[in-house]
């Protein structure tokens, strides 16, 4: 086991940030925890990364205690914070150097487990962090953690902010490390990099929702989603919101995604309705279910 | 089909010493339409944001904001448009109804205005709890679309939205999104970037940015088609993959 939390809490004053929250994180895993903006992301991080304490509940991280073998912690895990944190003002080596020298490295010690990415900033390495492109900031991020070859990483919301392709490329770079061996807890608020992980835990308001494989989690939903859609989408959500047994209405993309309350639901009574409301060009068809349609119902 | 533009953008160019961000930009958007502005990080998509919004002078090219040259006439171009970023947004210190308030003197509304606006949006979001708490300590989706409103605030004939509902929840990203279909309806025009490509389908046209170009620019539909893909993510990769 990498990671165990068991019953940890964590109150902001009145706001219970985290709400007696347990996972275990394996050897070797790459964990997602998924949710929005304050569902407790970042206080679960900082927690781990011994930057906090609980309230409540017991943490270890590599078998170490959170509280009582802090240090060790911090010896042997990388964190990427989700607030750029470096330093603006030096140079993408000078930052690289600073950290290695802090856990008593060198760039070079470890230069095989960063160069895949390293390689990709290399030719801005005079370059001022604070002058350097989201993605390129990210990369530079994600070197700085690694440079102490920690067992574990955690990233909190590495990929927020950033585009898709740059988002697909960090993902790719996550499963090479995996392979290398590193756990990884990571966080994000867009549910279609859930997929890419091996568990997740759907997290909301400081509790978790649920934990599993994103393939068990999608094929346990046991609703039936249908993709609609017509030539006037948004008269479309607003009729489909009025139909007598609908259970929920919500765009997904290009379609709408529409669940409906009854077993024995009919998708031609539904054409047939939206022919009423003047709807043309009417597609309805079985939609594929993916986490963010979980999430939302949950 | 007889449109109104609201924008129109020729030869657009920004350079910063010997590197061209924005790379001879054109295009038009017309009244009442979503319109979606695409690219990559560093591709130029604030740059010619900030030169549409009047903030920052072009290199060369022109662009007319709601009738407004953004050059020779900054300050009426300010005035004809509303922003929402998602970094400088509303005053975290202050209440809900003094962000209205301080927003609505800024734009010029008379106090009455103020009153009758501060009444209206409290009602429209919702907000009566909470109107006279800090926005600091509002959820983010709710900052979000306190501040969309916020930049709606003077009417504007364009709002322009900078990464709306970045790290905003799903189910609140949507709601968000009815809220910026309602405001098009009214005949407000809608520019927004967005790294959600979901978010993509939802406008009327959408453009993507790649180092400094337009090099692609019609509605999700007909991208799908021309990429001969499936959905508007696909439609990125494809475009943006050289790059880096």
């Amino acid at each position: 086991m990498s990671i165990s939390v068991q019953n940890i809490s964590k109150s902001y004053q009145q706001l219970k940030a985290v709400d007696a929250i347990s996972f275990e994180v394996n050897e070797g895993e790459l964990f997602g925890l998924i949710g929005p903006d304050g569902a407790g992301k970042t206080t679960i991080f900082r927690i781990l990364t011994t930057l906090l304490l609980a309230d409540e509940g017991k943490a270890k991280v590599l078998e170490y205690d959170v509280v009582k073998d802090y240090k060790s912690i911090r010896n042997s895990v990388g964190y990427m914070p989700g607030k750029f944190s470096l330093y603006q003002d030096l140079t993408v080596e000078e930052n690289l150097t600073f950290f290695a020298t802090i856990f008593g490295t060198t760039i070079e010690e470890n230069y095989d487990l960063i160069e895949d990415i390293y390689v990709q900033i290399e030719p801005f390495k005079n370059r001022r962090a604070g002058a350097l492109s989201g993605g390129m900031k990210q990369k530079l991020a994600l070197c700085c953690a690694l440079i102490h070859a920690p067992k574990v990483l955690f990233l909190d919301e590495p990929t927020t902010g950033v585009d898709p392709v740059s988002r697909k490329e960090f993902w790719q770079m996550l499963k090479r490390l995996q392979q290398k061996g590193i756990t990884i807890l990571v966080s994000t608020p867009y549910m279609d990099e859930a997929s890419l992980c091996d568990r997740i835990a759907l997290i909301q308001k400081g509790k978790i929702l649920k934990i599993d494989s994103p393939q068990n989690i999608i094929s346990n939903y046991d609703k039936l989603i249908y993709d609609i859609s017509s030539k006037n989408t948004h008269g479309l959500i607003h009729d489909l919101k009025n139909y007598p047994s609908q259970y929920s209405v919500y765009a997904f993309g290009e379609f709408i995604h529409y669940i409906d309350s009854k077993k024995d639901f009919n998708p031609s009574d539904l054409n047939e309705y939206l022919e009423h409301k003047k709807h043309s060009e009417i597609i309805i068809q079985p939609a594929k279910t993916s986490i963010e349609d979980v999430f939302m119902d949950l | 089909m007889n449109r109104e533009k609201i924008i129109q953008v020729e030869n657009l160019t920004k350079e910063f010493g010997d590197f061209t961000a924005v790379d001879s930009i054109s295009f038009d958007v017309y009244k009442g339409e979503i319109f979606g502005f695409l690219g990559a990080n560093g591709a130029g998509k604030t740059t010619a944001m900030k030169m549409l919004i009047g903030i920052s002078n072009p290199t060369s090219g022109k662009a007319i904001v709601a009738g407004y040259d953004v050059f020779s006439q900054a300050e009426m171009v300010k005035k004809s448009i509303g922003y929402m970023s998602q970094k400088f947004s509303l005053y975290d210190d202050l209440t809900i109804k003094e962000n209205i308030t301080f927003f609505g003197g800024i734009y010029g509304l008379s106090r009455k205005r103020i009153k009758e606006k501060i009444a209206e949006l409290v009602e429209e979001l919702q907000l009566q709890e909470v109107a006279n708490h800090l926005v600091g300590s509002l959820p983010l989706g709710w900052k979000q679309k306190l501040s969309f409103s916020v930049a709606l605030l003077h009417e504007p004939k364009i709002v322009f939205l900078d990464e709306p509902t970045g790290g905003v929840d799903p189910i609140t990203r949507r709601q968000f999104w009815e809220m910026i279909y309602t405001q098009a309806n009214k005949g407000t025009t809608i520019f927004v970037t967005t790294h959600y490509m979901d978010e993509a389908e939802y406008c009327d046209r959408v453009s993507i940015m790649v180092e400094g170009k337009i090099e692609a620019l019609n509605s999700p539909k007909k991208l799908k088609e021309q990429f001969k893909v499936d959905s508007m993510n696909e439609v990125f990769l494809k475009l943006a993959r050289n790059i880096e």
